[in-house]
């Protein structure tokens, strides 16, 4: 009976045909590469991390595996949150930032609306004249800029980021946000249009909201040009009461050939917080398409 | 409500190709007209001059008595329904309904029982807190029609509304628009490729092509009585059967002769109709229900035809027969109860009391 019962449940073993192979194959392919780059990727985030809750003394020893802190500490962190200075340079580039974010998105949804959806000669120019301002590179841009923040008094002043830097975010931003502003149907705008709007109206009550996630994208990547700018603030600020966090701490934590990388890490690890945050918040708007049920679909 | 008048008005874009040549129509107040024609016939474009999102090259637009033409569509007092519903996703049905009254300042209690109302005519009252994106596609097109309706203007303007639905709520929602015209009576016109669509729901059908109005009339007088080779060919589906013919005078009766051979005689009526067109080459126009199978007692102005079956297409109440005279294809409206093969002759009874002559030159029916 047993042999029977063997019998039954021994069903005949089918090879896998060559599409499942092959799919497999693809599938593991896809994953080894994922591992290489998140390794690739979050080996100097988490290095940072741990080194940030080390002491000087445990980071100059060198002993024992340098992936762990073998007496974690949070000195890094008190004395960076207590100090005068590193206050100063992360209020410098909070207020940097938020004026940079909001002057870029002002000017580019203005410019994209407009060039997107408003026909008048030389649009499409414009258009492609907004991308190609964003092809030149800020290494190439800072000396010229020296002279004009020189002319108008903003030397060593936080406040010459916020001249300087929408120049390298507004072009991109507009960009996106073209591209954004083309997806809105068109019949959106007719409708629009027919039930009394104005363009103003238009484009507060129906394309920001709708275009939201684009709008989004575009202010993460103002976010990111401003908070971590390094040559123009390099350039422009020299006084400790001006710096930003880029400068601020590689300028301040690094004295003569004495390099305090405990501190260093810890002030990287509280710098990368707030975009982490922000990212971490936004990434679900940033990728649900609000337009969803405006046309058929 | 009010009128709306279309006079020599032409659309002309960049390059100098013209998309409507200098069109001229009149809309009464509260008339449902329907423009139908084939893709690029001008029928869309027509309609967007009226609702301003198009600008005119020429002629006026005049509705309720003035011209509109530099008058934006905000200040037209119309309202429009397109063919991707064009709702605004962020907002609730509501909101879609009545962000047109709110933009005119419109007092909140006003808004919410005109949308209720329009909701209430729409069958959508249940609907009315919900975003657009959770709704079927015959629900947002009640909600778009509801954002034509509360406005009370003076033009409904419909393109192509139906065109994204499938076949059965397309004629749902066909009867719908016709209910909701007969319920606010506001002056409509309706733009549609669909020439069942336009027969159904018009008070009067414009066709139209290659830019300009072939025929405007009743949907009865364009099927029995059309203008044009166009018309009788785009309007009634089996589409119009067309046999070349040389008109033959025998004593003092007109014949229509067929290139096999076979020769149709014209009903006494219309000799002097045809007469001047003797010894020409035309086109007979016959309509599938009038080329049926033959009996053997006809009736006064039947003629016969004996013709090989290539496709015959079972329909349930009639069955299609195809077949070939001298090249050109045929359809035929036969009784389902009568045998039809493909590759047999078969006996075929034209109807020449209701034919159609066409000069093929200029395509007029005569």
């Amino acid at each position: 009976m047993s042999g029977a019962v063997a019998a039954a449940g021994a069903l005949p073993r089918r090879r896998p045909s060559s599409t499942v192979r092959h799919q497999r194959w693809v599938l593991w392919g896809s994953y080894a590469a994922l591992v290489v780059f998140a390794v690739m990727f979050l080996v100097p985030p988490f290095y940072t991390l741990m080194t940030s809750l080390k002491s000087s003394a445990e980071i100059s020893a060198q002993k024992g595996s340098p992936w762990y802190p073998h007496h974690p500490t949070l000195s890094n962190f008190i004395y960076l949150i207590t100090n005068r200075a590193f206050q100063i340079y992360y209020w410098n580039t909070i207020k940097v930032t938020v004026s940079v974010v909001v002057i870029t998105m002002i000017i580019s949804v203005m410019a994209a609306f407009s060039l997107s959806r408003m026909r008048f000669l030389g649009s499409q120019s414009l258009a492609t004249g907004v991308f190609l301002t964003y092809l030149v590179p800020p290494a190439l841009l800072f000396l010229p800029l020296f002279k004009v923040v020189g002319t108008v008094g903003l030397l060593n002043n936080a406040w010459s980021l916020v001249l300087t830097l929408p120049t390298l975010s507004v072009p991109f931003c507009t960009w996106i946000m073209i591209g954004y502003f083309s997806s809105v149907p068109k019949e959106l705008d007719e409708a629009a249009l027919i039930d009394g709007a104005s363009w103003m109206q238009m484009l507060f009550k129906i394309f920001i909201p709708v275009a939201m996630p684009g709008i989004i994208a575009a202010m993460i990547f103002a976010f990111t040009v401003s908070w971590g700018a390094f040559i123009y603030p390099l350039a422009f600020l020299y006084s400790s009461n001006q710096m930003v966090l880029t400068v601020g701490v590689v300028s301040d934590l690094v004295r003569g050939d004495v390099f305090e990388w405990g501190k260093i890490m810890a002030g990287n690890v509280l710098a990368a917080a707030p975009p982490i945050v922000i990212y971490a918040f936004l990434m679900d708007y940033y990728i649900a398409g609000l337009t969803a049920g405006a046309t058929k679909g | 409500m009010a009128q709306v008048s279309v006079r020599k008005v032409v659309k002309e874009y960049e390059g100098g190709v013209q998309a409507v040549k200098g069109i001229d129509l009149e809309i009464a107040d509260e008339e449902f007209v329907v423009l139908v024609g084939p893709s690029g016939c001008g029928k869309s474009t027509t309609l967007r001059m009226i609702a301003g999102l198009e600008e005119i090259s020429d002629g006026e637009i005049w509705i309720g008595g003035d011209v509109v033409n530099d008058v934006p569509p905000r200040d037209r007092d119309i309202a429009m329904v397109f063919q991707n519903y064009a709702l605004y996703p962020h907002m609730s049905v509501f909101d879609n309904m009545a962000f047109g009254l709110k933009l005119r300042k419109m007092p909140k209690p006003e808004i919410k029982q005109r949308v209720d109302e329009a909701a209430r005519i729409l069958d959508i009252q249940q609907l009315l807190a919900r975003k657009p994106k959770a709704l079927s596609g015959g629900q947002r097109q009640r909600v778009a029609m509801g954002r034509a309706i509360v406005r009370h203007p003076k033009v409904f303007l419909f393109d192509e509304p139906l065109s994204n639905l499938d076949a059965k709520l397309r004629v749902q929602m066909r009867t719908e628009i016709k209910k909701v015209h007969q319920t606010v009576r506001t002056t409509t016109v309706y733009v549609t490729h669909d020439q069942i669509e336009a027969m159904t729901l018009a008070d009067r059908v414009v066709v139209m092509n290659g830019g300009i109005i072939e025929q405007v009339g009743p949907p009865q007088e364009l099927y029995h009585h059309p203008a044009t080779r166009f018309v009788a060919g785009f309007i009634g589906s089996p589409a119009m059967n067309f046999i070349p013919v040389r008109i033959e005078v025998n004593g003092n009766t007109l014949s229509a002769k067929m290139p096999d051979g076979a020769s149709l005689a014209i009903p006494t009526a219309r000799v002097d109709r045809y007469g001047p067109f003797k010894d020409r080459k035309m086109l007979l126009g016959l309509r599938p229900e009038h080329l049926t199978e033959h009996t053997d007692d006809p009736k006064p102005g039947i003629a016969r035809i004996d013709e090989r079956v290539d496709v015959t297409e079972p329909m349930g109440m009639e069955t299609m027969v195809h077949f070939f005279i001298d090249g050109a294809p045929i359809c035929a409206r036969v009784d389902p109860a009568v045998r039809a093969e493909p590759g047999e002759i078969m006996p075929f009874a034209v109807d020449m009391n209701h034919m159609h002559l066409i000069e093929p030159e200029s395509g007029r029916v005569v």
